[in-house]
C-alpha cells in the first residue's frame, strides 16, 4: 500500500497551503503527460500530488483589460486550440503549445507544465520568450509577476521558490501589423523533443521591422531570450543581411551539448536555419495583421 | 483452383478474428488473468559486463508478499562446451538469454525473478536481492570488439587460435574473383556500417503459467510458435513435453523477435516454487534493452562491371553484431545479398561479433536488409557511373529459373525478372519528379532489389465438419497478419460453401498437430498446403457418404458448390446433398466427419523485391522524407489480396525506419540511451505517404494454389532504395544508416 | 493514504472503483475492471495504444491518474460499438483490412473516432497527424488512413 496522497482543491489559497505544507513532497498536476512518466521511471515520487485543475484561474483563458490574453497555466493545448481568437492572435504561441507531444498529450498536457519541467526543449517556451509573456506566480508569500525568460534556472529546475505555484501567463496586447511563429527541428515530423526550437515575435511597419523579440530553444541549459538576433532584426525590412546577422547571432547564442538527439555543430547550424525561415513566417503574419 | 472466376480465393473478405479485434475483445497475452495469480518481475544487471560472484535472495524472499524467487541455478544449464540445438536456437545461449549465470553480458540481462502477490512487491523485491558483481570492461562497438586487446566476453570462444569475439563465420563461394575482377570494366568499393534496430511490436512480452502441483504446466503466451514456446520451455525447465501446453494468445507483432522466449520459463519456475499462477508483462523499457534488436553491420562490399552491364564478380565481408551472445543471422547477408544476381565469381564471408547489446533475435528477412543495403547501393553507383540503367541491369543480371544460387541450391520458378521488369514498366518509375522545388529542397528516386529464402517446413491442420454442417477448421500457427482470413478462403473455395459458415481458430499444442513457427515467409504458403489437403480429405470423406447413401461407387459422385452430385447420368440420377443434409446423417453413415494433415511442407520458392521510391532532401536541416513508394513482389497467388498488400507495405515502412531514423544508442557505461518510443523513433503515420503495392500473381507451381510467401521481403529493398534516392536528390552517396539529419548535413556540407 | 473511492461514467455505465492516488487509469482499466481493450504498449504515452476519451477529449489513459477520473465520462474501445451493431469505423477497418496484429487497433479507433466527431471531412494530411500518436507497426498506416477517409465520407455521405 502506498502512503502518497492525491488533493485537488479548489481554491489557490488550498493549493499553495498543502503545496508549501508538504515542504518538497509535493508535485503539481496539471496535465501529467511528464509527472506521470516521471513517477512510472522512478525519477519523481511525489509524497502528494496536488491537482491543480479544479481551480478555475489556472484553467482559464481570459482577455486582460488592455486586449492581451491571460492564460491559467493549466489549460491544456486543446482547450487553448478551441479558444475562438487566441490562435489568431498569437499563431505562434499556439503553434507551438500545440506540438506538445500528440493529439493525446494534447488533450492533458499544458503550457504551465511544459514550462515548470524546466526542460530546455520545451516547445511552447521559446514562443511564450519570444512573445514576451509574463507569469503570475503565487505562493506562501502572495503573489509576484516574472518576465516568462527569467523563470528556468536550468535543465530540470526553475525559479519557482519552496510552495509557489505558477499561476497564468499574460501576453500583451497585439499592435497592429505584428505576427509570430515558431518551428522546431526534429527528425520526425511528430512525437519528438526538439533538436532545436526557434520562436521570432515581430511587429512590422510600411516593411520595416519595429518590434522584435526571439526565442531560443534546445541549445543551452535554459530557453533563450537572443537580444542580439531581434536588434539584427528592428529597423531592417528583413533583408538577406539582416537575416544572416540574426541568424549569426542565434547561433552564438547556442552553446548545446552532444547528446542522442543531437549533436553540437548540428544544433548550432540549425539556429541559423531556423531564424531565418521562422523570421519570414512571422514576417508574413505581420504583414496579413 | 487458380481460376478466374474463385469464388472466395482472392477475395477481401473480412477475417475471421476481426469484430474481436476491432471491439477490444481480443485476447493478447497481456489480457489474461487467472484465479490466485501473482506477479512475476525480472531484476535485470546495472552493468553492461560483470562477473555474478554470488546472489544473495533472502531478504527479498523475506518481504511480504513475495511468494518465490528463481535465479540461473532454478533454470537447466546447458554447458558452454557442448552445443544444444532447437531449430537454429541454441540452448547454451538461451538459456543464459533468460537467466544470466557466471556472467551478466549486457545492461538489461536478468539476473533473478521474483512472484509476488502485487507487482509493486514484485518490484519492491528485486530490489532486495543482493547481487555480487565484479564488474568488468565492457565493448559496445563491432570495432571495438574485434580490435586486438578488447575485453572478451567468453573465453571458450577462440577466433585463429585466440580468445575472440569472433563466435563463427560462414563463407559462400563460387568460381574466382580475382579472375572476375580482372574481367571487369570498372569495379566499385564500398565500407558500410549500421546500426541495430528494434522489431518495435507494440505488444511487450507477456505470459500467464499455471504450474499445479501435478507437474502439470499451462503456457498462455504471445509468440510467433506456441510449439516453439513448449519445446523451449521444456528444455529450460527441464519438465517434459507431455507436460506443458502452451495455449497462444492473439499476437500483437512479433517481426521474428517472438520466435524465441524470454519470460515462460522464468514463469514456469516462479510458478512451480510459488504454487500459484504467475503472470509477468515487460514494460517498454525493458523490451528495448533486453529482447532482441537486429544487428547492427559493419561490411565492405566490391563488385565488378562491364561496360554492358555484366556483373562479373562480387565480394562481400560482413561483421554482425550478435550482442553477448553468439548467433547473428549471417545467411542473411551472405546467402541473399548476391542471390538476385547471376554472377560467375562470388565470395560471401560473414563473422558473427559478440559485444555487450542484448542478444539479436530474428527480423524480417533476418540480416539480409543489411547485405541488401550495401549490395544495392555499390550496383546503383556502378549503374551511374557507366550510364545504365539501374533496373535494366538488375533485369541483365537476374537469376533465372534453373541458375545457381550462391549459397548452394538450384533456383526453381523464381520470378525476379517479372517482378524488376514490373517496376521497370511501373508509371513511378518515368513519373516526372521536381528535383528542385525550392532553393533548400533536393527531390530524388532510387531503386533496389532484395532477396529472400522462404521456407516450407512443419505444419498441421484439422478441418471438422459440425454436426449442423458448418465447418471448423484448426491450424498451428500463430496469425500475425491475417493467415486465419486466408485459411478461410481457401476452405470455403474448395468446399464450396460461403465463408460465414467456416470457423477458423489456432489449436493449442494439445488440440492440434506440431506446426514449426510463423516465421520465414512460410505461413501462408505451409497452412494453405495442410488446410488444401485436409479439406480434400474430408471432401472425399463426404463423396463417399453420399456415394453410401445412393449406394453407387464413390468414384461416381461429384462435389460442387457445396453439395455432393451423381457424376453424370451414368452414376444415376438422386437428388443432390447438402452439407448440412450429409452432416445430419454423419453418425448413421459411419460417425463424425474430419480430416487432419500434418506435413514438412516442401515448394517454397525464394521471395523476391524490387522497390521505387522518391525522396525529398531538406539541404538546410538534412532532414528526409519519403513523398512516394512502390514496391512489388510476387505473390504467387494472393488468398487474401489486402493481407499481401499489408504485409509489403508493413515491411517497406519498417525499412524506411532503418533507412532514415531508427538506431539503438548506447552511453559510455553501455546501457542504451534511446530504450522508449520516444528517441527510438519508428517512423509514425504522418511521416509517410501512402504505399503502393504492386502484387503480382504468378503461380508457383509447386503449391496447390500457387502461393509463394509475401512477409518477408517488402523489408529488404528499402535501405539502399532510399539511399539511392537520396543520391540522385543530393548527389552524394551514404554508406552509413540510419541516414539521420546531422549525419545527412555532415554529408552535404562536407 | 488508502485507496481512494471514485465514482465515474464509463461508457455511459456509472461505475465505481477503488484506486491508489498513483495508480494510472489504465491499469485500473485494465486490472480492476477488466476492461482490457485498451493496451499498454509503452506506458510514457508514446504509443497511443491505451487511447480512451475523457469528457469527450482523447487522451492517452497511461498518462491520467486513476483518481483524476471523479465525476467524469470516460469512453473505452469496448464503448464503440452500440450492442452488436459496429461503429462505421469499426466495420470499415474490417472491410478494408486496416489491421494486421490489431494490438495498436483499439487505440486507432478510438483516436479516429475523436477525429470524425471534430472534423467530419479531414485531408489526409489531418489524418495522418491527428494519428502521429498512435504507433502501428504492421500496416505501415496505409489502410488506415484510407479506412479512415473512407469512413469519413461514408459517414457524411449518411448525415
Amino acid at each position: 500500500m502506498t502512503d502518497i496522497r492525491y488533493l485537488a482543491p479548489q481554491t489557490l489559497d488550498e493549493a499553495v497551503g498543502a503545496f508549501a505544507a508538504a515542504q518538497g513532497a509535493a508535485r503539481i498536476l496539471a496535465g501529467g503527460t511528464d509527472l506521470l512518466v516521471q513517477m512510472r521511471n522512478g525519477m519523481a515520487k511525489p509524497g502528494t500530488i496536488i491537482d491543480i485543475k479544479k481551480i478555475a484561474e489556472l484553467t482559464t483563458i481570459a482577455r486582460t483589460a488592455d486586449g492581451g490574453f491571460r492564460v491559467g497555466a493549466a489549460v491544456s493545448g486543446a482547450v487553448l486550440a478551441e479558444h475562438e481568437s487566441f490562435g489568431t492572435v498569437w499563431p505562434g504561441v499556439l503553434e507551438a503549445v500545440n506540438l506538445i507531444g500528440s493529439t493525446q498529450v494534447q488533450g492533458r498536457a499544458s503550457p504551465g507544465g511544459n514550462l515548470c519541467h524546466g526542460s530546455p526543449a520545451a516547445d511552447s517556451v521559446p514562443a511564450m520568450v519570444a512573445a514576451g509573456a509574463v507569469l503570475t506566480i503565487q505562493g506562501p508569500n502572495g503573489r509576484r509577476e516574472l518576465p516568462v525568460e527569467a523563470f528556468p534556472a536550468g535543465p530540470g529546475r526553475t525559479k519557482l521558490a519552496p510552495g509557489e505555484i505558477l499561476v497564468s501567463f499574460t501576453l500583451p496586447a497585439r499592435p497592429k501589423g505584428s505576427g509570430d511563429a515558431y518551428l522546431r527541428m526534429i527528425p520526425r515530423t511528430e512525437m519528438d523533443i526538439a533538436v532545436v526550437g526557434l520562436a521570432v515575435n515581430l511587429t512590422m511597419a510600411n516593411g520595416v521591422v519595429t518590434a522584435a523579440r526571439v526565442g531560443l530553444g534546445a541549445v543551452a541549459p535554459t530557453v533563450l531570450l537572443v537580444e542580439a538576433a531581434a536588434k539584427a532584426l528592428i529597423g531592417s525590412k528583413l533583408e538577406d543581411a539582416a537575416l544572416e546577422t540574426a541568424a549569426a547571432a542565434c547561433r552564438a547564442a547556442c552553446n548545446p551539448i552532444n547528446d542522442k538527439r543531437g549533436t553540437i555543430e548540428y544544433r548550432t547550424k540549425v539556429a541559423g536555419v531556423l531564424l531565418k525561415r521562422v523570421a519570414a513566417i512571422a514576417a508574413e503574419r505581420a504583414g496579413r495583421a | 483452383m487458380n481460376a478466374i472466376d474463385n469464388k472466395w480465393i482472392g477475395t477481401r473478405t473480412i477475417r475471421p478474428d476481426g469484430v474481436d479485434k476491432v471491439t477490444g475483445r481480443a485476447g493478447y497475452a497481456a489480457d489474461n488473468v487467472m484465479p490466485g495469480m501473482v506477479w512475476g518481475k525480472v531484476l535485470r544487471s546495472p552493468h553492461a559486463h560483470a562477473v555474478i560472484r554470488s546472489i544473495n535472495t533472502a531478504k527479498a524472499e523475506a518481504l511480504p508478499g513475495v511468494k518465490a524467487v528463481v535465479t540461473a541455478a532454478d533454470i537447466v544449464n546447458f554447458p558452454l562446451d557442448k552445443s544444444v540445438m532447437l531449430g537454429i536456437q541454441d540452448m547454451r545461449w538461451m538459456c543464459r538469454n533468460v537467466m544470466a549465470r557466471e556472467k551478466a553480458l549486457f545492461h538489461g540481462q536478468p539476473v533473478a525473478a521474483v512472484a509476488a502477490t502485487t507487482a509493486e512487491i514484485a518490484a519492491e523485491a528485486c530490489k532486495l536481492i543482493e547481487v555480487d558483481y565484479e564488474v568488468l570492461p565492457h565493448v559496445i562497438e563491432i570495432d571495438d570488439a574485434i580490435a586486438p586487446n578488447a575485453p572478451i566476453l567468453h573465453d571458450f570462444i577462440k577466433y585463429e587460435g585466440k580468445p575472440s569475439n569472433i563466435a563463427g563465420t560462414m563463407v559462400n563461394k563460387v568460381g574466382d574473383i580475382e579472375a572476375g575482377f580482372a574481367q571487369a570494366d570498372l569495379v566499385i568499393e564500398r565500407n558500410y556500417d549500421t546500426r541495430p534496430v528494434h522489431q518495435g511490436y507494440i505488444e511487450p512480452h507477456a505470459c500467464t503459467v499455471s504450474c499445479t502441483a501435478d507437474g502439470k504446466v499451462t503456457i498462455w503466451s504471445s509468440s510467433q510458435g506456441q510449439f516453439m514456446v513448449r519445446a523451449m520451455t521444456s528444455l529450460l525447465t527441464g519438465i517434459s513435453q507431455s507436460n506443458i501446453r502452451a495455449i497462444p494468445a492473439e499476437i500483437g507483432g512479433g517481426f521474428g523477435a517472438k520466435t524465441i522466449i524470454y519470460l515462460e520459463p522464468v514463469a514456469v519456475m516462479l510458478s512451480k516454487k510459488s504454487g500459484r499462477p504467475v503472470k509477468m508483462v515487460m514494460s517498454r523499457d525493458e523490451v528495448f534493452r533486453a529482447t532482441g534488436p537486429a544487428p547492427g553491420m559493419k561490411a565492405t562490399v566490391k563488385i565488378g562491371m562491364k561496360k554492358d552491364g555484366t556483373i562479373v564478380a562480387a565480394h562481400g565481408v560482413y561483421y554482425l553484431q550478435a550482442g553477448g551472445l553468439p548467433g547473428s543471422p549471417l545467411r542473411g547477408p551472405v546467402g541473399c545479398s548476391f542471390a538476385p544476381y547471376n554472377i560467375a565469381n562470388v565470395l560471401s564471408e560473414g563473422f558473427d561479433v559478440v559485444s555487450n547489446r542484448p542478444k539479436v533475435a530474428a527480423y524480417r528477412a533476418p540480416g539480409a536488409p543489411l547485405g541488401a543495403f550495401a549490395v544495392e547501393t555499390v550496383i546503383d553507383e556502378l549503374c551511374e557511373k557507366l550510364g545504365l540503367d539501374p533496373l535494366e541491369v538488375r533485369i541483365k543480371n537476374h537469376a533465372r529459373p534453373g541458375d545457381k544460387a550462391v549459397y548452394g541450391a538450384t533456383f526453381g520458378s523464381i520470378t525476379f525478372v517479372e517482378t524488376t521488369d514490373a517496376m521497370l514498366k511501373h508509371p513511378h518509375y518515368k513519373a516526372p519528379l521536381d528535383k528542385a522545388p525550392a532553393p533548400h529542397i533536393r527531390r530524388g528516386r532510387g531503386v533496389a532489389s532484395g532477396f529472400w529464402y522462404n521456407a516450407g517446413g512443419e505444419s498441421s491442420a484439422q478441418v471438422n465438419i459440425t454436426e449442423d454442417g458448418n465447418v471448423t477448421v484448426t491450424t498451428g500457427h500463430p496469425d500475425v497478419g491475417g493467415s486465419r482470413a486466408s485459411t478461410a478462403n481457401v476452405t470455403a473455395e474448395l468446399l464450396g460453401i460461403d465463408h460465414s459458415r467456416i470457423s477458423v481458430l489456432i489449436g493449442d499444442t494439445a488440440s492440434i498437430g506440431f506446426s514449426n513457427l510463423t516465421g520465414g515467409s512460410r505461413v501462408t504458403f505451409a497452412s494453405a498446403m495442410v488446410v488444401t489437403q485436409s479439406t480434400e480429405k474430408v471432401i472425399g470423406q463426404l463423396k463417399e457418404r453420399a456415394a453410401r447413401i445412393w449406394k453407387i461407387d464413390p468414384e461416381a459422385v461429384d462435389w460442387e458448390n457445396g453439395e455432393a452430385r451423381p457424376a453424370g447420368a451414368n452414376a444415376g440420377k438422386f437428388p443432390a446433398l447438402t452439407l448440412k443434409e450429409l452432416a445430419a446423417k454423419a453418425n448413421e453413415m459411419g460417425g463424425p466427419i474430419g480430416a487432419g494433415i500434418q506435413l514438412n511442407t516442401v515448394g517454397a520458392d525464394p521471395g523476391f523485391a524490387t522497390h521505387i521510391v522518391d525522396v525529398e532532401v531538406d539541404t538546410q536541416l538534412g532532414i528526409v522524407r519519403v513523398i512516394r513508394y512502390t514496391a512489388c513482389q510476387d505473390a504467387g497467388r494472393s488468398l487474401h489480396p489486402s493481407y499481401v498488400e499489408g504485409q509489403i507495405q508493413g515491411g517497406v515502412v519498417q525499412g524506411i525506419g532503418w533507412a532514415l531514423s531508427e538506431e539503438f544508442l548506447y552511453d559510455k557505461t553501455g546501457k542504451m540511451d534511446n530504450a522508449s518510443f520516444l528517441d527510438y523513433r519508428m517512423p509514425v503515420c504522418s511521416d509517410l505517404p501512402m504505399i503502393e503495392a504492386v502484387a503480382l500473381e504468378i503461380p508457383n507451381p509447386k503449391h496447390p494454389q500457387g502461393v509463394r510467401g509475401v512477409g518477408e521481403a517488402g523489408i529488404l529493398p528499402g535501405l539502399a532504395a532510399i539511399a539511392n534516392a537520396v543520391h540522385d536528390a543530393v548527389g552524394k552517396r551514404f554508406f552509413s544508416l540510419p541516414l539521420s539529419p546531422p549525419k545527412v548535413l555532415a554529408v552535404l556540407d562536407s | 493514504m488508502a485507496k481512494l473511492h471514485v465514482t465515474t461514467t464509463i461508457n455511459g455505465e456509472p461505475t465505481e472503483f477503488l484506486a491508489s492516488p498513483d495508480q494510472n487509469m489504465l491499469d485500473v482499466l485494465r486490472d480492476t475492471l477488466g476492461l482490457t481493450g485498451a493496451k499498454e504498449g509503452c506506458g510514457t504515452g508514446d504509443c497511443g495504444a491505451c487511447s480512451i476519451t475523457l469528457d469527450g477529449r482523447l487522451v492517452c489513459s497511461c498518462l491520467m491518474l486513476a483518481v483524476e477520473a471523479e465525476g467524469h465520462s470516460i469512453t473505452t474501445i469496448e464503448g464503440m460499438a452500440q450492442g452488436d451493431h459496429l461503429h462505421p469505423l469499426q466495420q470499415k477497418f474490417l472491410e478494408m483490412a486496416a489491421l494486421q496484429c490489431g494490438i495498436c487497433t483499439p487505440g486507432v479507433l478510438v483516436a479516429a473516432k475523436a477525429l470524425l466527431e471534430k472534423n467530419p471531412d479531414p485531408s489526409e494530411t489531418e489524418v495522418r497527424f491527428w494519428l502521429a500518436g498512435n504507433l502501428c507497426r504492421c500496416t505501415g498506416y496505409d489502410k488506415i488512413v484510407r479506412a479512415v477517409l473512407e469512413t469519413a465520407a461514408e459517414m457524411r455521405g449518411a448525415a
